[in-house]
């Protein structure tokens, strides 16, 4: 099977700017498009993710972003899948091209976030389950992130410490982002000075919310191969992408459930959720965990960054705080993960931050990322975790 | 006069019993919580017909978390706002984790530990007190965890 190509990328910066998230994609969209050598009139397709704050329009966010580059009848994919919702639409986008609907297609994603803890979608719905676990339980998103801190703590003897670790290492790549909204470098003892939120966890290991968007032009690889003819080679490939759902019986407590599903009738599947969309993946790569030179994993906290490096085959569960202190996973390491600076310094602009994470790894795979270039990096891989079983993993090899 | 009280969510929990309220599918015999489903998930069953099935009132910590931060509304915190733990709880019966907040009263809990389930204040509205389950630590055995 023929891939599919990244042929541009862009960004809006990541903050609070105050400003429509229709406006944060046509930047990052401009800026993809610039950098992929080709006007906005050659794109066949616009994948958007969609923003689940933005109001109406939000909701139909392809034709909301085509709309403001300048209605040009192409192709229209809307796709939520909350923290999923971006490589969702990378992956519609990856269909059509390698269906042979299209050759080039624009994927958007871009958010406005309110401040502090998110609440309930939609509001007064008393029989939702989103509604009814902040009612009955106060149980916020970081109430999870908690919940899985605390359990590394138990099971495997991590440290608060090990987990400001993480937020200092994301920091330090961080602060050579200039497109990241924290480009302050953290100290452990900082994070630790910082109010617990869901204890274990303290502030500075917990995601802010963020303003902010990410585009990519993909096209065929043949469309491609012409285009860097004419420029001078700059393309890398999406080898992968995973969007499974997990196997029954789910039996690890996932956001925003009150029960894990009862392996009563059902033993656990071998591998959780997690761990099989990065297989998943890699099996459609043809590549494992030894191949990676980089991944951008979703680090909503610092702990559940370690959980990642376990799902993602970087190390045997429980192992995560030994490699994060050999360094392994940090710049100038064997396999670094968010050279971006991750979320720990962006803050989560929900569509947009899983195809922020493939323009990072498009960029470290085409040496363009400067102080925090990963030498040698041929391939990476991007994992995240949505609400309700979403998630996705995206390989791009160089 | 004694106050009128009812459960906050009467499908889930029986505030009278202090049970909560699972189903289970009489075919396969699979238990769900919340019990706001009619067929039965289990990809390989497909039973349409399922019972109410109470939930085991004991279980083991599996996680828990103090959150010290106020939570957005529907939440309704006291003033001040007091920090609350929030337990995953591993019910062995029903082969299931479960949450559920750590009872204010109960002393402080680890991973491990037992709990045992009981009935709760969440809040009083114009019709009277609305009841909740809560964990409260249960004094005996603890085990260490698995690694």
């Amino acid at each position: 099977m023929s891939g599919v190509a990244v042929l541009g990328v862009g960004m809006h910066p990541w903050g609070k700017f105050g400003k429509s998230f229709v406006e944060y994609g046509r930047v990052a969209a401009r800026a993809a498009l610039e950098d992929a050598g080709i006007d906005w009139t050659d794109v066949q397709m616009v994948a958007g993710a969609n923003t689940w704050r933005g109001g109406y329009p939000g909701l139909v966010s392809g034709a909301a972003f085509a709309q403001e580059l300048g209605w040009n009848g192409t192709r229209l994919s809307s796709s939520f899948a909350a923290c999923a919702s971006g490589a969702q639409a990378i992956g519609a986008a990856r269909a059509h091209i390698l269906a042979g609907l299209c050759d080039v297609a624009l994927v958007i994603g871009a958010d406005v976030a309110p401040k502090g803890f998110f609440g309930p979608f939609g509001g007064g719905d008393q029989t939702d389950p989103d509604w009814l676990r902040f009612r009955l339980l106060g149980a916020t998103n970081p109430t999870y992130f908690g919940l899985y801190a605390q359990r590394r703590i138990a099971a495997y003897g991590a440290s608060e410490r090990d987990f400001a670790m993480v937020k200092a290492k994301n920091s330090r790549a961080g602060a050579l982002n200039p497109n990241a909204r924290f480009t302050k470098v953290v100290t452990e003892d900082e994070v630790l000075a910082s109010a617990y939120v869901a204890e274990p966890l303290h502030l500075l290991d917990v995601c802010a919310t963020s303003d902010g968007a990410a585009a990519l032009v993909i096209t065929s690889e043949d469309y491609a191969r012409r285009k860097q003819l004419e420029r001078g080679g700059r393309a890398v490939r999406i080898s992968a992408l995973s969007t499974n759902s997990p196997t029954y019986p789910n039996n690890v407590i996932e956001m925003p459930n009150f029960a894990t599903d009862s392996t009563l009738a059902v033993p656990a599947p071998d591998e959780g959720f997690k761990t099989s969309l990065a297989s998943s993946a890699y099996a459609e790569a043809g590549l494992g965990p030894d191949d990676l030179n980089l991944a951008e994993v979703y680090d909503l906290s610092t702990a559940l960054e370690l959980d990642w490096y376990e799902h993602i085959g970087l190390c045997a569960e429980g192992e995560a705080e030994k490699i994060l202190h050999d360094g392994v996973t940090s710049l100038g390491g064997r396999v670094p993960v968010n050279p971006s600076g991750g979320l720990a310094s962006f803050g989560e602009a929900v569509p947009a931050q899983a195809i922020a994470q493939v323009v990072e790894l498009t960029v470290q795979l085409r040496g363009d990322a400067g102080e925090r270039q990963v030498p040698n990096a041929n391939v990476g891989m991007s994992i995240n975790q949505g609400l309700f079983g979403h998630g996705s993993a995206v390989i791009v090899t160089a | 006069m004694t106050t009128p009280s009812r459960s906050a969510v009467p499908d889930w929990f029986d505030a009278s019993e202090t049970r909560l309220l699972g189903k289970a599918c009489t075919r396969c015999r699979s238990v769900f919580f919340p019990p706001t489903i009619d067929r039965c998930r289990n990809p390989r069953c497909g039973g349409d017909v399922l019972e109410t099935h109470p939930l085991s009132t004991r279980g083991r910590i599996w996680s828990w978390t103090r959150n010290h931060y106020k939570p957005p509304a529907p939440y309704v915190s006291g003033d001040p706002f007091e920090p609350y733990t929030v337990l995953a709880v591993e019910l062995e019966e029903d082969g299931l984790v479960v949450l559920g907040q750590l009872s204010p009263d109960s002393p402080p809990a680890n991973v491990g530990d037992m709990v045992s389930l009981r009935t709760e204040k969440l809040l009083e509205d114009e019709d009277g007190v609305q009841l909740v389950w809560r964990w409260t630590l249960d004094n005996s055995e603890t085990v260490e965890v698995a690694s």
